[in-house]
C-alpha cells in the first residue's frame, strides 16, 4: 500500500502550484511590480505617458471599443467613454488622484491616530477612557452613511473627501498604537527612562513611538488599498470627487448605465482598482510578516 | 568615608486598591504591599533587602525611585521629601538616584544606540554641554568594560551580561549618589553573575556610590551588602550588618530563609526548617505578627500584638515577640 494514500491531500495541492504560491508569497516583487508599473510611474509621469488629454473628448470617437474588438483603434487602446475621452489616459490620471487622496488621508489620519493612541495608552485612566470611547464611536459609525451626510452638508470637493477619509481612518491607528503602547510601557526601559528623568513627551516620542513604527507602516500599507476602494465607492455613489475629475470610482460610476452595451467603460477602471488593492494587500502582508512577527493577527 | 545617610526612609507604606465592578469601581480591599518600612543608606555602603517574591521589595524600590507615590511615610534625600519635589528639584533628584533592573532584555530601548542609552540621564537633565556628555559617556563605557566602537551599536547586538553592563554604564554616567539594584544579576547566567557583581563592587569603591540592593539570592547579598534587611509581607522583620545577620540570625523567618539556601558544599549537613503553609495574601494580612501562622515558635500573643523592633546588638534590630 502506498504511504501517500493515508494522508488526505486537498485536490488542488499539486506540488508545483503550492510551491509556486509559497515562493510567490515570500517575495513581494510581483506586488511591487504591479504597483510601480500600474500606479506609481504612470501617475508621476502622467502628462508624458498618457496618450490623450483625459478631459478632452471627441464626440465622433465616443464609445470606441478596445483595440482588440471590432471597431477598436490603436488610437484608443482601452476604448473611449460616452464623451469620447480616452479611458487609458483617464486611468493614468486617475491613479494620480487616487494616490494623492489616499496618501494625504492616511498620513494625516495616521498622525492624529498615533498621537491620540500614544496619549491614551501611556497615560491610561480617564484620558484613555475618553479617547477610546471616541474610537468606538468612530468605528461604529456606518462608513458610507457618514460620508454621504458629510458630503451632502459640505458639497463634494477634494477637501471634503479627504476630511471624510481622515474621520474614518484615524480610529484604527489610535487603537493599534494604544494597544502596543500599553504593552511597551510596562517594560523596564520605560521605568529606566523615568528614573533618568525623561519627560512624558520625551518618553512617548523617543521610547514608545519608535517601537510602534513597524506596526504603523504595515497598517498604513494595508489601508492604502482600503482607502482607494472607499474613495472609489464614494465617487461611485456621487458623494466623492467632482464628476469631471478622472478618479477611478467616478469612471466606474460613469459606465454603470452602459455596462451591457459598452462594458469597457467601467470594466477597465474596475480592474485598475482591483489590481492596485491586491498589490497593496500583498505588500502589506509581506511587510507584516517581515517587519514584525508579533502582528500576524492584525 | 562619611556616615551621613544619602537616603532615609521613614514609615513608608504603599497600599494598592483592589477594585471591583465595571463602570463604577468599588474598592473592596487593599493590597498592603509595603506597610511601614524604615531604613537608611549611608554613603558608599550597600543595603540589601531580601525576601521571597511578593514581600514588597520591588515596590519599595519603586517608591524610592519615585515611580510610585507612597500611601504614607516619606523618603528623604538631603533632608527633603522626594515625593514632594517637582520641576528642577525633581530633575536634580533624578540625576542623583539611578537604577539597574533585573531583566537586561527589556531594560534597554531596542530603538536607541548604546551611546544614546548611556547618555540619556545627562541629556534629559539639559544642563550638560555636548562635549561633556560625550566624554562622560566614553568614560562610563570604559569603566564597565565596553569598547568605544560599541557605542554605535543597538542593544540587540549584545549578550545579556553586556546588556547589563550597558545598563550599569547608563546608571553611572550622571555620577549618582545612590543606585537601586533591583535583582541585578538574577537574570544572568551563573558564569556572568560573578563578573557583574565584581564590577558593581569595584565601581562602588571608585565612585563612593551607595547601593540599595534588592535580591532574593543570599550569596549575592552576602557578597555585596554591608547591611541586610529581611522583609516579610511588607514589613522588615530583621535588619543587621551582613556578618552579624548571617552569623547570628534571630528572627524565625530569617532562620528559615537561610536554611532554605543550599550549603556551599554538598557534604555539609544542615538542618532545614520547613515552614508550613503558603505566604498569606497581603490583602488580608494576619493579625499581630504577620509571620505567626507559619512560625514554629508562635505564642498566644503573636496573633494579637504587633511586635516592636528591638535592638539586640549594635545595629541588629529584630521585630519578634521571642526577644521582647
Amino acid at each position: 500500500m502506498p504511504l501517500q494514500s493515508t494522508r488526505t491531500m486537498p485536490w488542488y495541492a499539486i506540488p508545483w502550484v503550492t510551491e509556486g504560491w509559497a515562493r510567490f508569497k515570500r517575495y513581494p516583487l510581483f506586488a511591487l511590480a504591479i504597483l510601480l508599473f500600474l500606479l506609481v510611474i504612470p501617475a508621476v509621469f502622467a502628462p508624458w505617458v498618457a496618450p490623450h488629454d483625459p478631459f478632452m473628448g471627441s464626440l465622433s470617437h465616443r464609445l470606441t471599443p478596445p483595440v482588440w474588438q471590432d471597431g477598436g483603434s490603436m488610437g484608443h487602446i482601452l476604448g473611449t467613454d460616452k464623451l469620447g475621452r480616452d479611458i487609458l489616459s483617464r486611468i493614468i490620471y486617475g491613479a494620480r488622484v487616487s494616490l494623492t487622496v489616499s496618501l494625504i488621508a492616511i498620513f494625516v489620519g495616521g498622525i492624529i491616530g498615533t498621537v491620540l493612541g500614544l496619549i491614551s495608552g501611556y497615560f491610561g485612566g480617564w484620558t484613555d477612557s475618553v479617547i477610546m470611547r471616541l474610537v468606538d464611536i468612530s468605528l461604529a459609525l456606518p462608513t458610507i452613511l457618514l460620508a454621504l451626510v458629510l458630503v451632502a452638508a459640505v458639497g463634494p470637493s477634494f477637501g471634503t473627501v479627504i476630511t471624510v477619509l481622515i474621520v474614518l481612518l484615524w480610529a484604527r491607528y489610535a487603537r493599534l498604537v494604544r494597544g502596543e503602547a500599553l504593552a511597551i510601557k510596562e517594560l523596564d526601559f520605560i521605568a529606566r527612562a523615568r528614573v533618568a528623568g525623561a519627560s512624558h513627551a520625551r518618553i512617548m516620542y523617543r521610547y514608545l513611538f519608535p517601537n510602534v513604527v513597524n506596526s504603523l507602516i504595515v497598517l498604513a500599507t494595508l489601508q492604502v488599498g482600503y482607502v482607494i476602494l472607499l474613495e472609489s465607492s464614494l465617487s461611485f455613489l456621487g458623494a466623492g470627487l467632482p464628476r469631471a475629475e478622472p478618479a477611478w470610482g467616478v469612471m466606474v460610476s460613469d459606465g454603470r448605465e452602459l455596462i451591457v452595451t459598452s462594458w469597457w467603460v467601467s470594466m477597465f477602471p474596475g480592474i485598475a482598482i482591483m489590481l492596485t488593492v491586491l498589490a497593496l494587500n500583498l505588500l502589506g502582508d509581506w511587510l507584516r510578516d517581515h517587519l514584525d512577527p508579533k502582528l500576524r493577527n492584525l | 568615608m562619611s556616615a551621613t545617610p544619602v537616603l532615609q526612609v521613614r514609615g513608608l507604606k504603599k497600599h494598592f486598591p483592589v477594585t471591583k465592578g465595571f463602570l463604577w469601581k468599588k474598592v473592596v480591599g487593599w493590597v498592603q504591599a509595603v506597610d511601614g518600612v524604615d531604613f537608611s543608606i549611608r554613603q558608599g555602603k550597600t543595603l540589601a533587602i531580601v525576601g521571597e517574591s511578593g514581600c514588597g521589595k520591588t515596590t519599595t524600590a519603586k517608591l524610592v525611585l519615585c515611580l510610585e507615590q507612597p500611601s504614607a511615610g516619606e523618603v528623604l534625600a538631603d533632608g527633603k521629601n522626594v515625593h514632594a519635589l517637582a520641576g528642577d528639584a525633581l530633575r536634580d533628584y533624578r540625576t542623583t538616584v539611578q537604577a539597574v533592573f533585573q531583566d537586561p532584555w527589556s531594560s534597554l530601548n531596542p530603538r536607541m544606540r548604546v551611546r544614546d542609552i548611556v547618555a540619556e540621564p545627562l541629556v534629559v537633565n539639559r544642563k550638560f554641554p555636548e562635549r561633556e556628555i560625550e566624554e562622560r559617556v566614553e568614560d562610563a563605557m570604559s569603566r564597565v568594560g565596553l569598547r568605544r566602537q560599541q557605542a554605535n551599536l543597538y542593544p540587540h547586538e549584545f549578550s545579556g551580561g553586556q546588556r547589563q553592563r550597558i545598563a550599569v554604564a547608563s546608571a553611572l554616567v550622571s555620577k549618582p549618589k545612590l543606585i537601586i539594584l533591583d535583582e541585578p544579576v538574577s537574570a544572568l547566567d551563573v558564569s556572568i553573575r560573578a563578573q557583574i557583581m565584581n564590577l558593581l563592587v569595584d565601581l562602588q569603591q571608585q565612585y563612593d556610590v551607595s547601593y540599595l540592593l534588592i535580591a532574593h539570592h543570599l550569596a549575592t547579598t552576602r557578597y555585596m551588602a554591608n547591611e541586610v534587611a529581611v522583609m516579610y509581607l511588607g514589613k522588615i522583620v530583621e535588619k543587621a550588618p551582613t556578618r552579624e545577620l548571617f552569623g547570628n540570625p534571630l528572627h524565625p523567618y530569617t532562620k528559615a530563609l537561610f536554611s532554605a539556601a543550599l550549603p556551599s558544599h554538598p557534604d555539609i549537613t544542615h538542618e532545614e526548617i520547613i515552614l508550613k503553609g503558603e505566604v498569606p495574601s497581603p490583602i488580608n494580612p494576619p493579625s499581630g505578627c504577620r509571620f505567626h501562622p507559619r512560625c514554629p515558635f508562635a505564642k498566644a500573643e503573636c496573633s494579637v500584638a504587633v511586635p516592636i523592633e528591638k535592638e539586640m546588638a549594635a545595629g541588629h534590630v529584630v521585630a519578634c515577640h521571642l526577644y521582647s
